[in-house]
C-alpha cells in the first residue's frame, strides 16, 4: 500500500512538473516573453529589470530551473494591473468561488441524481427517455447562455433577482443554477448507469427474492451503493467548477477565481491569466492524487493490482 | 466471432433500412441546413452582417411592436440586421468548429496510434503529456493560450486543436493497444510489414470509426468553446459576426430587455450542438459498439 501510495505520489509529481513546463514553454517559444511578462508601455530599464529576474538572457534550461524555483517558494508574479502579488491577489478571490462551487454542486446533484435514479428504475421508459433529452440539452446549453437568459427572464422580466454582484443569497442563486446546469447531465447519467449496474447485482436479486417492498430495495440497497462512483465524480467536478466558471462569473460579474481570469485577459495582466491556469491544473492534480489514494485505503483490490 | 471490422453486406433494401433505425434525421437536417447556410450566406443575408446603420439601433424583430420587416429578426446596438449576422455566423462556427475537431482528431489519433503501437518510453512520453493536459481545464487552457498568441480565427482552430487531442488520444491508445494482439496485425508482423505500414495500413483503418463518433461528440463541445472565447473577447475578433461575439454584445441590450440579441445566437448554438450531439450518439451506437457505454 504504501508503494502504491509513493508511485502515485511520483505520478504527481511528474504531471506536476510537466504541467509547468509545459506552461513555460508555451510563454518562451511562441515570441518574446517580455511582451507577455513586462507590462505595456514600460521602460526600457523595466524591461531590462524583468530580463534580469527571469534570467531571460540565460539558457532555457536555466531559466526553467528559476521559473521553478519561484513557484514553490509561491511567488507567481505581480499583477500589472492590481499592483499586488498574484497569490494574494487570488487567495482573496477564493472565497467567492469556493462559495459558488459549493451552491452549483447543490444544485447539479440535485437535478442529476433523483432524475438518473428515475431513468434506471423506469429504463428504456418515458422517464428514461426524457432524461436521455435532458442529458443533451445539459451538454448542448452553453452555461453562459442560460445565464444570460436566467437574467433576462428573472432580472429583467419578473424583477425577482438581482443580475450581477455578490453579498446575498439571492445573488448566488441564478450563477449556481447556470454552473451546475452543465454538471446535472453528467451527474445524471453516472447515477443511471451505476443505478442499472447496482440494479443487476446479485444482492438486489436477493433483496427481491426476500419479498421486500421495491421502494426499499430502491432506496436502501441499491441508491446507497450506486451513490459512490457518482460522489467521487462529483467531488473531482467541485475543484473543476471552481476553476471553469470564469464565463458564468463573467455573466454574474461574481467575484471569483473566474472573475479574476478574465479581468486578466481584458488588462492584459499575463501574470494573472498564467497564475490561475497553473493553480488550477495543480489543483485538479492534487484531488486526482487524493481520491486515487482514499480508493486505495478504502478498496484492497485497487492497491493489491498494483 | 466475425471481426469488428468486416462490413457487413446489406442484403436487401430492409437490411438497409433497418441499419438506419432510429436515425436522427431531424438533427442530420438542421446540420445539413447550417451547412448550407454558412455556404450560401453571401446570397442568403440580406444585409452586409458588418456594416450597420446607427439610426436603425435596436430594431426589434418583424413581429414585434415597433419592428419591421426590413429586418426580420431586428437590428443590434450598432443598427446591423441581426439575420444576416446569425447567418454569418454560422459560417464561423461552421468553418471553427471542423477544421478544429479535425486538427485535434488528426494529432490525437496519429499520437494515440503511435503510443498504442509502439508502447515504451514512446507510450509514457505520450501518455505523461495527455494525463497533464488532460488535467488543465480546457476553456482556461484556451484562454491562456490566446492570450499568448493573440486572437484570430485561425489562431482559435490551432488552439482548440491544441487543447482538444487529447480525447482522442486516449480512447484511440486504448483501441490499439487491443488491435495489437489481433491476429490480422500479428500476420502482418509475420509476413514482415514495417511498423510504419501496419500502422497506417491495418490499425489506422480500424480506428477510424471511434475517431470519427468522437470527432462528431467533439463538435459540440468546440463550437461551445469557440463561443464561450468570442463572448470573453478572446476568440474571434470583432466585428467579425460570431454567435459568441454576438451573445457578448447582446448583453449590452440585455438589461432594458433587448431579449433577441441574446435568445436567438443562443438558440443557433444550441440548435447545432443539440444536433451534433444527437448524430453522436447515433454513431456511437451503430459504428462502435465499444464506445457505447461512454
Amino acid at each position: 500500500m504504501t508503494r502504491y501510495i509513493i508511485r502515485r505520489i511520483g505520478y504527481s509529481l511528474v504531471s506536476l512538473l510537466l504541467l509547468s513546463l509545459t506552461i513555460f514553454l508555451f510563454v518562451r517559444v511562441t515570441g518574446d516573453p517580455t511582451t507577455l511578462l513586462v507590462e505595456p508601455g514600460a521602460s526600457q530599464a523595466d524591461i531590462n529589470a524583468i530580463r534580469e529576474r527571469f534570467g531571460l538572457d540565460q539558457p532555457i534550461w536555466l531559466q526553467y530551473w528559476t521559473f521553478i524555483g519561484s513557484l514553490v517558494q509561491g511567488d507567481f508574479g505581480q499583477s500589472f494591473y492590481y499592483r499586488m502579488p498574484v497569490l494574494e491577489l487570488y487567495v482573496s478571490r477564493l472565497p467567492s468561488s469556493l462559495l459558488l462551487a459549493p451552491a452549483a454542486m447543490a444544485f447539479s446533484l440535485l437535478i442529476g441524481i433523483p432524475s438518473g435514479v428515475l431513468a434506471a428504475v423506469r429504463v428504456g421508459r418515458f422517464w428514461d427517455r426524457a432524461g436521455k433529452i435532458f442529458a443533451l440539452l445539459g451538454l448542448s446549453l452553453p452555461s453562459f447562455w442560460v445565464g444570460l437568459v436566467l437574467i433576462l427572464f428573472f432580472s429583467v422580466y419578473l424583477e425577482w433577482l438581482p443580475s450581477s454582484g455578490s453579498g446575498t443569497v439571492w445573488h448566488l442563486l441564478m450563477p449556481a443554477f447556470a454552473l451546475g446546469w452543465y454538471f446535472a447531465a453528467a451527474h445524471m447519467r453516472l447515477t443511471r448507469s451505476s443505478m442499472l449496474e447496482v440494479l443487476g447485482s446479485e444482492y438486489i436479486k436477493l433483496a427481491r427474492l426476500k419479498g421486500l417492498p421495491e421502494s426499499l430495495v430502491i432506496a436502501k440497497h441499491a441508491f446507497k451503493n450506486a451513490l459512490i462512483p457518482v460522489l467521487t465524480l462529483a467531488g473531482i467536478n467541485l475543484v473543476i467548477m471552481i476553476n471553469v466558471a470564469v464565463v458564468v462569473e463573467t455573466v454574474f460579474a461574481w467575484p471569483g477565481i473566474g472573475r479574476l481570469l478574465y479581468e486578466g485577459i481584458t488588462f492584459r495582466d499575463f501574470p494573472v491569466v498564467q497564475a490561475v491556469v497553473l493553480l488550477g491544473g495543480g489543483m485538479i492534480v492534487i484531488v486526482n492524487l487524493l481520491i486515487d489514494v482514499l480508493y486505495a485505503v478504502i478498496d484492497p483490490r485497487i492497491r493489491l493490482e498494483s | 466471432m466475425a471481426m469488428r471490422s468486416e462490413a457487413v453486406p446489406l442484403t436487401s433494401r430492409a437490411d438497409f433500412f433497418r441499419g438506419l433505425e432510429g436515425f436522427p434525421l431531424l438533427p442530420v437536417l438542421i446540420l445539413a441546413g447550417v451547412a448550407f447556410v454558412a455556404i450560401f450566406a453571401n446570397v442568403l443575408a440580406p444585409y452586409d452582417p458588418e456594416v450597420g446603420s446607427l439610426a436603425a439601433r435596436f430594431h426589434p424583430p418583424a413581429w414585434q411592436a415597433g419592428g419591421s420587416s426590413e429586418h426580420l429578426l431586428g437590428t443590434d446596438h450598432l443598427g446591423r440586421d441581426v439575420l444576416s449576422r446569425l447567418i454569418f455566423g454560422a459560417r464561423v462556427s461552421m468553418v471553427v468548429g471542423f477544421t478544429a475537431v479535425m486538427v485535434a482528431g488528426a494529432v490525437g489519433t496519429g499520437l494515440g496510434i503511435l503510443s498504442g503501437y509502439l508502447g515504451g518510453w514512446v507510450d509514457q512520453v505520450i501518455m505523461r503529456i495527455t494525463d497533464t493536459w488532460l488535467a488543465l481545464p480546457a476553456l482556461t487552457f484556451a484562454i491562456f493560450l490566446t492570450a499568448i498568441v493573440g486572437p484570430s480565427e485561425m489562431n482559435i482552430v490551432v488552439i482548440l486543436g491544441a487543447v482538444y487531442w487529447t480525447r482522442y488520444a486516449r480512447v484511440i491508445r486504448g483501441e490499439v493497444l487491443s488491435l495489437k494482439e489481433r491476429e490480422f496485425v500479428r500476420l502482418a508482423i509475420v509476413a514482415g510489414c514495417s511498423k510504419w505500414s501496419i500502422m497506417r495500413r491495418h490499425i489506422l483503418p480500424n480506428v477510424i470509426n471511434s475517431a470519427i463518433v468522437l470527432g462528431t461528440l467533439m463538435l459540440g463541445v468546440v463550437i461551445v468553446t469557440e463561443a464561450a472565447l468570442s463572448f470573453l473577447g478572446v476568440g474571434v475578433p470583432p466585428p467579425k459576426p460570431a454567435w459568441g461575439l454576438m451573445l457578448a454584445d447582446g448583453k449590452k441590450g440585455l438589461m432594458v430587455g433587448y431579449w433577441w440579441l441574446t435568445v436567438l445566437p443562443g438558440l443557433c448554438i444550441m440548435l447545432m450542438v443539440l444536433s451534433a450531439n444527437l448524430l453522436g450518439d447515433w454513431l456511437r451506437v451503430k459504428l462502435d459498439p465499444q464506445l457505447r457505454q461512454l
